[in-house]
């Protein structure tokens, strides 16, 4: 029997939140049992509660907290401003950075930088890890959409120094656009959006005519409006040697999910017991259809190991 | 709007036409493409629909046909092999190769990466599934395997295409004309959300299998992999479920809340494109019929003509727009990303 046991890590807020929310939330983080901390802003560039600068300070004080901190950069990179602040990240000097795309990809392998491979980048087979990993990637996220199976196939041939991370709850980020459908939602133009997404902490559902709730819309990003929760699937992430396991922050409740898979990794609570309580909560429900390899929205029902 | 003639060395623009069979690559052939892209009969390319696409013997025949008048061929291997399908992707690689083809339109890293080891004499043009929206991303995949042009996403406006194009090493393909992509191509797993396919994964985008048209007493319905997408009044016309162009409900308000039914067109924007010094304008469309082909091709050789010959005075033709608008999903076109105010 395998006792390795996967570090805890949250990902990037991808909402906009205020500046006094962003403070709290993190806050109360330095002090949860996550071993890992992703800063910064990956969705829109417009969002400003924060600037690079608030990041790096707030990076200082997390790692003093003991935390190991990764410094997240956009995911869909069109401005020429946008580049200079990836620059400036890639170039801080001191944190890990997770690339979202393939320019960040190039500015820090161009500074023998090791970098984290973020959900913006596709990694759907080994080769590709490998190409990756030869320019300093040191950590890799598996894509959202991708199953179980796929995941084993990929970990034994994963190239030697690299660790895999696993999307393991949260709304998962679907798409990006050149459009904000924030704005759009509001009947704004996005060159004049008024900022509405800061009204909307977890973002905007989108349902069928039928109220069947199935996308959430966050700006330029569209999510799922179902929670993956991979807590009942503990036992397939150790067996596969998963190094780190991701939430997603949300405006409420992200406490809760940290304690219950952090008691959960330590044996003193039961994973099945501890997600059905999370899943519970969720306007929504839960969904593991990818991990399955069904349509991601399903939830589909796991032999309890 | 003032626009200058181009200079005397600018290269003409490239007008890349779309084939999902012999006879469609033949008619873009006859009617003026410059060059034809295709792909395999598998899920090695993003346009993976049953009873499209090429075999080895077709491609071949493609491929002498069009060189015979001078033209080039493109195939596009540009999904996302996962690891128990890795032999299918090489393979086409190979074959692409073997075949003669003047480019591989790739997007996965493992993909351009055996490309450009094994044919290094291969061309390589990232994929818009590359996603590549700026040009540090472009010199990634130039630096790393020599792609020699990028087919842009259809995100950006066009003072960003301009920015890009200025930095970028490699020629700049836009999309002129089709079905529309809202999302980032390569980074959308809407499709497989709901149906469990995804271009990604598996060259498809809200697959033709998991879709129902069902007459209610509430109106025509169409749904995706059991959802809801629209509903049609009597008389409305109804178009494919394609996910993210439904009618769905936010809040209060139900409306086409990703975007409607709708084609990009930008016949318009030709002097801009072609002084800005764009190398190729690709039109979407492999899964159409060889009588879009034609009529598109036919249009739009004629526009980039009457373009280079003389931009100053270039106006799209009435007859063109009206051509275009026949073939067009839900018989209306937009400027998409291009213009800032869709955005």
């Amino acid at each position: 029997m395998t006792i390795h046991s996967p570090k805890l890590a949250l990902g990037p807020v991808l909402y906009y939140w205020s500046k006094n929310q962003l403070l709290d939330f993190y806050q109360q983080m330095s002090g949860a049992p996550v071993d890992i901390i992703y800063l910064g802003e990956m969705v829109c560039s417009k969002r400003h509660s924060f600037n690079t600068g608030d990041w790096l300070e707030l990076a200082v004080r997390l790692s003093a907290a003991g935390k190991e901190v990764v410094l997240s950069t956009m995911a869909l990179l069109e401005a020429e401003s946008e580049l200079l602040t990836l620059r400036r990240l890639c170039e801080n000097g001191r944190f890990t950075v997770e690339a979202n795309d393939m320019g960040a990809v190039r500015l820090l392998a161009e500074r023998n930088t090791p970098f984290v491979l973020g959900t913006g980048i596709n990694v759907y087979n080994s080769r590709t890890l490998r190409v990756l990993a030869g320019l300093g990637a040191r950590r890799w996220i598996m894509p959202v959409e991708l199953s179980r199976q796929t995941l084993a196939s990929i970990q034994m041939e994963r190239p030697v120094g690299v660790e895999t991370e696993v999307f393991v709850y949260g709304r998962m980020p679907l798409a990006y656009s050149a459009r904000c459908f924030t704005a759009r939602y509001h009947n704004l133009p996005k060159d004049d959006c008024q900022y509405r997404c800061l009204n909307d902490p977890e973002g905007l559902t989108l349902s069928t005519r039928e109220g069947q709730a199935f996308l959430t819309l966050n700006g330029i990003q569209t999510q799922s409006a179902q929670t993956c929760n991979l807590l009942l699937e503990l036992a397939a992430l150790r067996e596969l040697n998963i190094d780190v396991l991701r939430i997603s922050p949300q405006a409420e409740g992200t406490g809760a999910v940290v304690s219950a898979f952090a008691a959960s990794l330590h044996g003193e609570r039961d994973p099945v017991t501890a997600a059905q309580a999370l899943n519970a909560a969720l306007p929504y429900g839960a969904c593991n259809g990818y991990w399955h390899g069904q349509p991601g929205l399903r939830q589909a029902t796991t032999e309890v190991m | 709007m003032a626009v200058s003639t181009p200079s005397p060395r600018s290269k003409p623009l490239e007008l890349v036409c779309p084939a999902g069979n012999l006879p469609s690559l033949k008619t873009a052939v006859d009617h003026g493409a410059d060059s034809v892209y295709i792909g395999f009969r598998d899920d090695t390319n993003a346009r993976h629909f049953p009873g499209l696409n090429f075999d080895a013997k077709t491609a071949a025949q493609g491929i002498q046909y069009a060189h015979g008048k001078s033209r080039r061929v493109f195939v596009a291997l540009n999904t996302f092999p996962q690891p128990d399908g890795w032999s299918r992707w090489q393979n086409a690689v190979d074959q692409a190769a073997e075949l003669g083809v003047d480019a591989v339109i790739a997007a996965d890293i493992s993909v351009l990466d055996y490309a450009c080891r094994r044919h290094p004499e291969l061309p390589l043009h990232l994929s818009v599934q590359g996603s590549a929206t700026n040009y540090e991303a472009i010199r990634f995949y130039h630096e790393q395997f020599g792609i020699r042009r990028v087919v842009l996403p259809r995100v950006l406006s066009l003072p960003q295409v301009k920015h890009v194009l200025e930095n970028s090493p490699v020629g700049i393909e836009v999309f002129g004309f089709g079905g529309l992509c809202i999302m980032v191509e390569g980074r959308c797993l809407l499709s497989s959300y709901v149906t469990g396919e995804s271009p990604n994964m598996c060259g498809v985008c809200s697959p033709a299998k998991a879709v129902r048209w069902e007459e209610t007493a509430n109106g025509l319905e169409t749904r995706l992999g059991g959802l809801l997408i629209d509903r049609y009044a009597p008389g409305e016309p109804a178009g494919y479920p394609t996910l993210c162009k439904g009618r769905f409900t936010v809040a209060d308000q139900t409306y086409y809340a990703i975007e409607e039914p709708t084609s990009l067109n930008t016949l318009e924007l030709l002097p801009e494109l072609q002084n800005m010094g764009i190398a190729a304008i690709k039109i979407e469309g492999r899964q159409r019929s060889p009588a879009y082909v034609t009529q598109v091709t036919k249009v739009w050789r004629a526009a980039i003509d009457a373009c280079r010959r003389n931009p100053a005075a270039y106006l799209p033709k009435p007859e063109w727009l009206q051509e275009l608008g026949k073939v067009s999903e839900g018989r209306q076109t937009t400027l998409g990303a291009y213009h800032r105010t869709w955005q």
